[in-house]
């Protein structure tokens, strides 16, 4: 693992949801470049890490720094963070009452400052990469759900993040649509783009991944390369978690 | 039979043709005829329905007339008519106002965080929307302000406004020189332009720069700056008459009398209760999705209220404040409870008993509150439409 040129470096996480421990003493660094794919069981806690990664959820134990700087309550560092890293959901979350062009320049205009002319002109450049080019003036509820995701990580990209979060992007989509979606993703991880993906698509884990981390009930159980991943699993949870997924 | 398969008596378009028209028949029929028998029935009476009493002298006081002179013995009916009108609009504009204001507080309360402000707002919202509207304006009337307001001599004083037993008194602007003034008012409409114009500047500077300015405070500054010099330039064309406390009661300024104020309070914390639920259920109908992602992109707190949250809960907010703007017009007919001088008292029911035109009354009232109820939601309707979100 590259530890010098780590853009986030996780330590003793802890996190608590009342009295459940959803997260136990994680340490986690992910070099620059890297792509990590985290799978596990529902509610092992995969969707809480990454999105304690961009204070969506607040941890209450241990520290995280991305990019040097460490998540406090400091609003400012919280705003500094978010801009830098983009995330995608798995219900895509785009805004209704706006265009797909004003959904991807939204943040450049009022977050970076950028003139509307330049924005908007790099929102395009953008949706052509993401292959929506024809369909900028519409808005998210004339889109299929492919459509929707694309738009959602062009709109992330618009931004210019050096990280990029994704949050099981492909479950709630038809299987045609989780093909266009996975090639855009990958596409973007040939780019070079930082990447934690949550997802149980294993076939893009075993593409894309340089690490894959297996997590349950709040902890990482197992983390490897994808060749060692499935084809020596370690531990009989994952064992058992990959017979489960891989085996219909 | 061949051409067309199917025989008259069973083509569904000849059939719902048929029953519509024996519809429509009937439901003139019934309006004929009880028309036909008011009229019998008027007449029987010795009344013969017809609007010639429009011009006649009406026989009674009316005591509240902002807008229009009442003098008793050269008033006419028709004239009563038109001040029972305005006084209805003048308690219906005011109450709407009081009443959105108040309703988006407490309904923002009601979604906030904050455990106390959440749970005043929700007694708030219970305790005046499910109390008789009309229990509620004698309540404020009968046992609050007059058991409770002091006599004028000992009026509670906020500013230059004097709130006692028979109402609130208010400064009044009175218009000194009237071609000075109209010179004021044109160049305070010039400046309100202008500032419109550096907004639509500003917007295209933003547009290609990306470098905003603080538009509304320049503008507001700009404004106020040049009305109040041109103001005292020109001499001060307008004065303001402040009431002033005489020997029994106060002289000059104007007067909201009490059955008006404690109509417009009840209306507007009865309606408030109403839209404040609107503005929660507003609130609430935007996803944590929404939020999650405008937080993603690193948006402020106040430009994810004011791009995602707000646009979003308006769409849900409107169509249902409209009804409650129009049950508010309709609801202020209560005031005959306190004595209000609105349009039901005074013309659908003082001018009612003394002409017994019990049809030409009874209808034009009707015309009246249907054409504010379908104005309103016409005005509305159009910014509506605007606001919604288009999908597929």
């Amino acid at each position: 693992m590259i530890k010098d040129d780590s853009i986030i470096k996780i330590t003793k996480l802890n996190k608590w949801y009342g009295k459940f421990h959803a997260l136990k003493d994680i340490d986690l660094s992910v070099g620059t470049t890297e792509k990590i794919v985290i799978c596990g069981p529902s509610g092992s806690g995969k969707s809480t890490l990454i999105r304690c990664i961009n204070r969506l959820e607040v941890h209450q134990e241990g520290s995280i720094k991305v990019d040097g700087i460490e998540l406090s309550d400091d609003i400012k560092q919280i705003t500094e963070i978010r801009s830098d890293v983009g995330m995608v959901f798995q219900h895509f979350n785009l805004f209704p009452h706006l265009t797909v062009l004003e959904n991807c320049s939204l943040a450049p205009i009022w977050v970076r400052k950028k003139s509307k002319v330049e924005a908007e002109q790099m929102a395009m450049e953008l949706l052509e990469k993401v292959r929506i080019p024809d369909q900028v003036n519409k808005y998210p509820g004339q889109l299929s759900g492919g459509q929707q995701q694309r738009v959602a990580i062009a709109r992330a990209l618009c931004m210019q993040p050096r990280i990029m979060l994704f949050d099981e992007p492909t479950s709630a989509l038809d299987p045609e649509m989780i093909k266009e979606v996975l090639e855009t993703m990958i596409e973007l991880a040939d780019s070079g783009m930082t990447m934690i993906v949550v997802t149980h698509e294993m076939g893009f884990a075993n593409r894309v991944a340089d690490r894959i981390i297996f997590m349950d009930e709040g902890q990482i159980v197992e983390q490897n390369d994808p060749d060692s991943f499935f084809n020596k699993p370690q531990s009989d949870r994952t064992k058992l978690f990959l017979s489960q997924i891989l085996d219909h | 039979m061949s051409k067309s398969p199917l025989t008259l008596h069973r083509n569904p378009k000849f059939r719902a043709a048929i029953v519509q028209a024996a519809l429509v028949f009937l439901v003139f029929y019934a309006f004929y005829s009880l028309y036909q028998t008011t009229v019998f029935n008027l007449e029987e009476r010795g009344i013969r329905t017809s609007p010639s009493f429009f011009d006649q002298v009406a026989p009674f006081k009316v005591g509240f007339s902002p807008f229009l002179d009442f003098e008793l013995g050269t008033t006419t009916y028709i004239k009563v008519f038109y001040i029972g009108v305005l006084n209805t609009l003048l308690v219906a504009v005011l109450g709407i106002i009081a009443a959105t204001f108040l309703g988006f507080f407490i309904g923002i309360l009601r979604s906030s965080n904050n455990w106390l402000a959440k749970k005043v707002a929700l007694i708030y919202v219970e305790i005046f929307r499910n109390m008789p509207l009309l229990l509620q304006i004698m309540f404020w009337n009968f046992a609050i302000f007059l058991a409770f307001l002091p006599p004028p001599k000992q009026s509670l004083e906020f500013g230059s406004f004097f709130l006692n037993g028979r109402g609130l008194h208010t400064p009044v602007p009175i218009v000194e020189h009237s071609l000075l003034f109209k010179v004021w008012l044109g160049v305070v409409i010039l400046s309100i332009l202008l500032s419109f114009i550096f907004r639509r500047w500003a917007k295209i500077r933003f547009n290609n720069t990306g470098k905003s300015l603080p538009v509304l405070s320049i503008s507001f500054s700009f404004i106020i700056i040049i009305s109040i010099s041109a103001f005292y330039i020109l001499g001060q064309p307008l004065t303001v008459d402040i009431p002033v406390l005489g020997k029994f009661n106060f002289k000059g300024g104007g007067q909201l009398p009490l059955p008006l104020f404690s109509l417009w309070f009840a209306l507007t914390i009865y309606t408030s209760a109403f839209i404040a639920e609107n503005v929660r259920a507003g609130i609430s109908s935007v996803s944590k999705g929404q939020i999650e992602a405008a937080r993603s992109i690193g948006l402020t707190r106040s430009q994810m209220v004011k791009m995602i949250i707000i646009p979003q809960s308006m769409r849900v907010i409107i169509p249902p404040t409209i009804s409650q703007y129009l049950n508010l017009t309709k609801n202020s007919s209560l005031a005959m409870a306190v004595g209000y001088e609105e349009v039901v008292a005074v013309w659908a029911n003082i001018s009612l008993n003394q002409t017994g035109q019990a049809l030409i009354i009874i209808a034009m009232t009707i015309i009246f509150f249907e054409f504010c109820s379908l104005f309103t939601s016409f005005i509305l309707n159009m910014y509506n439409k605007r606001i919604q979100i288009t999908e597929r």
